[in-house]
């Protein structure tokens, strides 16, 4: 299992939480398992989101893993200028 | 609509060419000539990136008539350059980093060498002033105002 | 990735020539409006005069009677794209059955001469019926409001806002009741910045030719050809191998130039024509047209104690990315406290509709206006409590190891040396005139990687080319030709880096968020490596040695010790000149997602002196602070750090986007939205501070749109010191000086 830290706004798609626990081995694992766990985050997730893992963000990248000790962060899909 | 036949000098070329009546020089230099280098950024006097002489004098040509160009003597940045060799400003601005997208360069060179010839020895405060009709958005001038009086320096011979 | 910061580098950190410099000086260089094409015709586009309508009807038919006159599209010419994203992009680029903007575009005109294009524009007729309309963020979130489009809100708004309110967010962490309690001092103020535009000097231009067999060629300027490419191709309805896109080069973009406007209506005058179509915007199009950012206005509250550590922190950003749904917001709210170690922390960004052109990206999106107002309060903070500003901000530093305020605990980051270098640095205790003031700030940004193809093949003679797929805006030819020759251990002059079309070479992202040093660096490194591997290959071949004892030095390959055999070092030179003997051309190439770009920070001290009479702010003396990671050309490093810099001092003090009441720009034009002018500004110093990126082979940092972050607030801090009065409201144009004096009674 990993705690994967969603954003404030998220939580009310989340049962209130803002922190929640799936079982993942991968970045695309964590998506695919909070889209599961809470079917009412799945169009966002859809529109796109980066995810910080140990303090290192990922707009993409599937098969990053991650492990029960790391520091997983879902963040809103960046753009830049 | 009728046009105008205009006989003219392009850096230092007898050049003849028929325009509109209201067609300024800048279209006709880069739609019926064939050069370029002078750009258009906003085609109302602001920005500068047209700068060319007519007769010595430092011009945006958007806001001269192509019409106005019979008998003159025409200077753009294409005959900036002494063939191969690059006229000091030129040579400056690419050593000291003084253009990103390089858009505006063509008029602010053209500029800054009629401000040269004017003034050989200029103070920092009178390049900007001679520039500011000259809009750089990529460089915060830093580096233009650094080339500029770098060239100025090797054109004094010091 | 571990980082070679112990690295001798032989070319990365000088500063040669750019490979484009002599182009771009002579007027040789080529960019969105310089080409043509055999049978060209001249397109133009009719924009709306009314900020909201719905269009009854339009009747092109004595246009087309306009002899010259080719082909007219409107907005029945074009299907409808599946994906929403795209569809909103058409949209803008020509309306359907409404307008929702002043400048929006309803028809096209192509003809065989500029001028006939624009007199067949006047015979179009319209009929519109006007619709009621708001331009102003908070006039549009307020109930009642006009509403701009029905059914664009997201599912996480809570129930009962405004009708135009599309997206909201919210961050933080902590307990903000507890965090406020242990506060000596609580400010809380209100801010409102102005929409600004890139403000480009190339108008967006465009060389559209769409043959009869489906096949299409675009030449344009633009941040990001293959983005142009999968945005038209889904317009037209073409596949993408049917699109050519080659980017021109690039007179400035800073985020303006990642989306599309001409591009697709030229695809469409070209192909009801049948012959190339090009499409120059005018000045006056570009900025009712393109590019603003979003316009905004926020609240920021910030508990601290009498020793200036920062107790809890918030803020509420309200903001419109113009009448389409935009997630700038986002960005700016997970931005807003980031640089700062924050107890207890939250923000929270709402995004509205209003009627303005729909928002482009510029420089860091986001996070200028947000850090505007939350540096503003500190700095007010720091005056009440009777402390040194940058000592507060010092105190209060993210470091590795802070929970950031948008979520993930940081790794090592720079703020601090960045603090340290601005507080040791003789500007920040040098002596300042009558009506002068100091004010900095600092700022932040994520900065990211992205899609990146490259591909380097060596030539016969030992020279090398490489090809990769970003417009170059500041050098990054340079920078990639540098990184090269690094890596192979050659001279800079022996690699020549050309910019490839869609066809030519695999995706690559747009040149945005700092990425292209970074990324396309990253991948330029390991296609070096690739090539090395394969010469070692063929030097092992040539000595009949195992590939593996093999190594690559200052440009040679070499027995890896005296084992291997002995043998002099193999120059590429002499591995290039046997390649087809030895199995054939040689070649490197890279494709790569690349992450780990790593955040940048900056700091800036601005001295400004204020006119008591005219209330005109002039900028005395400006130093910009970064963290750049490695610098791999310190002069274009410079570059950005003093464009960004200088640009985010026309946000501060300039630059914004005027409506009147009839919902029209009032301001379309250089002369009424003044950029910063070469006598307006100071030399700006640029201190580099290079801390290595692990994330990079070579420690490299994007250090693009940082720069542009500070100034707002580091500008208006000076201003409200000078003045006595503090300034909230961007742009501080001198009337609002003289109404803040007038108000406090100065």
């Amino acid at each position: 299992m990993v705690r994967v830290r969603i954003w404030g706004s998220l939580a009310r798609l989340a049962e209130g939480q803002t922190e929640v626990e799936i079982e993942a081995r991968n970045f695309k694992e964590v998506l695919d398992g909070l889209g599961a766990k809470y079917p009412g985050l799945k169009a966002h997730i859809a529109r796109g989101v980066s995810l910080s893992i140990d303090g290192v963000i990922y707009r993409e990248a599937w098969f990053t893993p991650v492990r029960p000790e790391s520091e997983v962060v879902l963040m809103p899909y960046m753009t830049g200028g | 609509m009728s046009t105008i036949h205009v006989s003219t000098t392009i850096n230092g070329a007898p050049t003849d060419f028929v325009c509109e009546h209201d067609e300024t020089l800048l279209d006709v230099l880069r739609n019926r000539i064939g050069l370029t280098g002078s750009k258009e950024g906003c085609s109302s006097g602001d920005c500068g990136a047209c700068s060319v002489t007519v007769n010595g004098r430092l011009v945006c040509s958007c806001l001269v008539l192509g019409a106005e160009a019979q008998d003159a003597e025409v200077h753009t940045i294409e005959g900036m350059a002494d063939g191969p060799t690059l006229h000091p400003l030129q040579k400056a601005f690419i050593e000291h980093a003084a253009l990103q997208c390089g858009f505006c360069t063509p008029g602010i060179l053209v500029a800054a060498e009629a401000l040269l010839k004017e003034k050989p020895e200029p103070t920092d405060e009178e390049v900007r002033y001679w520039l500011a009709g000259n809009l750089c958005r990529c460089t915060g001038y830093d580096k233009i105002v650094r080339a500029v009086q770098a060239a100025a320096a090797e054109m004094r011979g010091v | 990735m571990t980082t070679d910061t112990k690295r001798n580098f032989k070319v990365v950190g000088t500063r040669p020539n750019r490979p484009d410099g002599v182009d771009k000086v002579t007027g040789r260089a080529m960019y969105g409006a310089d080409a043509t094409a055999p049978g060209m015709l001249w397109g133009k586009v009719l924009r709306s005069p009314h900020p909201h309508a719905e269009i009854v009807s339009i009747d092109t038919s004595e246009a087309m009677k306009l002899p010259g006159v080719q082909a007219v599209v409107t907005g029945a010419d074009f299907g409808d794209p599946e994906s929403l994203f795209v569809s909103d992009v058409q949209e803008h680029c020509m309306a359907k059955d409404r307008v929702y903007y002043d400048g929006h575009a309803v028809a096209a005109v192509a003809a065989t001469s500029a001028s006939t294009a624009a007199k067949a524009l006047k015979l179009i007729k319209i009929v519109y019926k006007p619709l009621p309309h708001v331009t102003d963020v908070d006039a549009a979130f307020a109930h009642g409001a006009p509403v701009i489009m029905h059914h664009r809100a997201f599912e996480i708004l809570p129930p009962g806002t405004s009708a135009n309110a599309t997206n909201f967010c919210e961050f933080g962490h902590g307990d903000l009741h507890e965090g406020f309690a242990k506060a000596d001092l609580i400010v809380e103020r209100s801010f409102r910045t102005a929409a600004t535009h890139q403000g480009y000097i190339e108008p967006n231009a465009c060389l559209a030719s769409y043959s009869s067999d489906g096949r299409a060629d675009l030449w344009c300027c633009t941040q990001g050809h293959y983005h142009v490419r999968d945005l038209c191709a889904q317009i037209m309805g073409m596949e993408a191998a049917q699109l050519r896109v080659t980017a021109s080069e690039i007179g400035g973009g800073f985020g303006g130039k990642t989306s599309i406007y001409v591009e697709p209506v030229a695809l469409m005058l070209s192909k009801k024509s049948g012959r190339p179509v090009k499409m120059v915007m005018s000045r006056e199009e570009v900025f009712r047209a393109t590019g603003p950012t979003i316009s905004s206005s926020m609240d920021v509250k910030i508990g601290m104690t009498k020793d200036g550590r920062m107790t809890a922190g918030q803020a509420v950003i309200r903001a419109s990315g113009g009448a389409w749904p935009s997630g700038t917001m986002e960005m700016g709210a997970q931005a807003a406290f980031a640089c700062y170690d924050m107890p207890a922390v939250k923000t929270i960004g709402w995004n509205v509709l209003t009627n303005r052109p729909k928002e482009s990206a510029y420089r860091a999106p986001g996070a200028p206006t947000a850090i505007f107002g939350v540096e503003s309060v500190i700095d007010e903070m720091s005056q009440k409590l009777g402390l040194d500003p940058l000592e507060v901000r010092i105190l209060n530093a993210a470091d590795a190891g802070t929970l950031s305020s948008y979520g993930p605990t940081f790794n090592q980051i720079g703020l601090k040396a960045t603090l340290e270098a601005a507080k040791n640095h003789p500007h920040y205790k040098a002596p300042l005139g009558p009506n002068q003031a100091r004010g900095l700030s600092c700022g932040f940004w994520f900065n990211f990687g992205g899609n990146t193809s490259v591909s380097l093949a060596v030539n016969t003679d030992g020279t090398v080319n490489i090809t990769e797929g970003n417009p170059d805006i500041g050098g990054s030819r340079a920078s990639i030709g540098m990184m090269a020759a690094e890596e192979l251990g050659i001279p800079f002059a022996d690699v020549r880096t050309i910019i490839g079309d869609t066809a030519s070479i695999g995706h690559n992202d747009t040149t945005d968020g700092s990425r292209v040093t970074f990324a396309v660096g990253l991948a330029t490194i390991r296609a070096a490596r690739d090539a090395i591997q394969k010469m070692c290959h063929r030097a092992a071949q040539i000595w009949d040695i195992d590939p593996d004892a093999v190594e690559w030095e200052d440009g040679a390959a070499k027995p890896s010790g005296p084992n291997a055999g002995q043998f002099p070092p193999m120059t590429i030179k002499e591995i290039a000149a046997n390649a087809f003997r030895t199995g054939g051309p040689i070649a490197g190439h890279h494709e790569v997602n690349a992450d780990g770009a790593g955040v940048s920070f900056g700091v800036h001290i601005a001295d400004v002196e204020v006119d008591p009479e005219t209330a005109h702010t002039l900028i005395k003396r400006y130093t910009v602070f970064q963290d750049a990671g490695k610098a791999v050309h310190p002069s274009y490093v410079e570059g950005q750090m003093q464009g960004g810099a200088v640009q985010g001092i026309g946000w501060a003090l300039n630059e914004e986007y005027i409506y009147g009441a009839d919902g029209r720009l009032q301001n379309a034009g250089f002369l009424d939205y003044r950029i910063p002018v070469a006598s307006d500004l100071p030399m700006i110093d640029a201190v580099i501070l290079e801390i290595p990126n692990p994330g990079h082979p070579y420690g490299v940092r994007g250090v693009g749109e940082t720069g542009i972050v500070p100034p707002l607030a580091a500008v208006a801090n000076a201003v409200t010191r000078a003045v006595g009065t503090r300034m909230t409201d961007l742009p501080i144009s001198p009337p609002k000086i003289m109404a803040a004096k007038a108000a406090a009674g100065k």
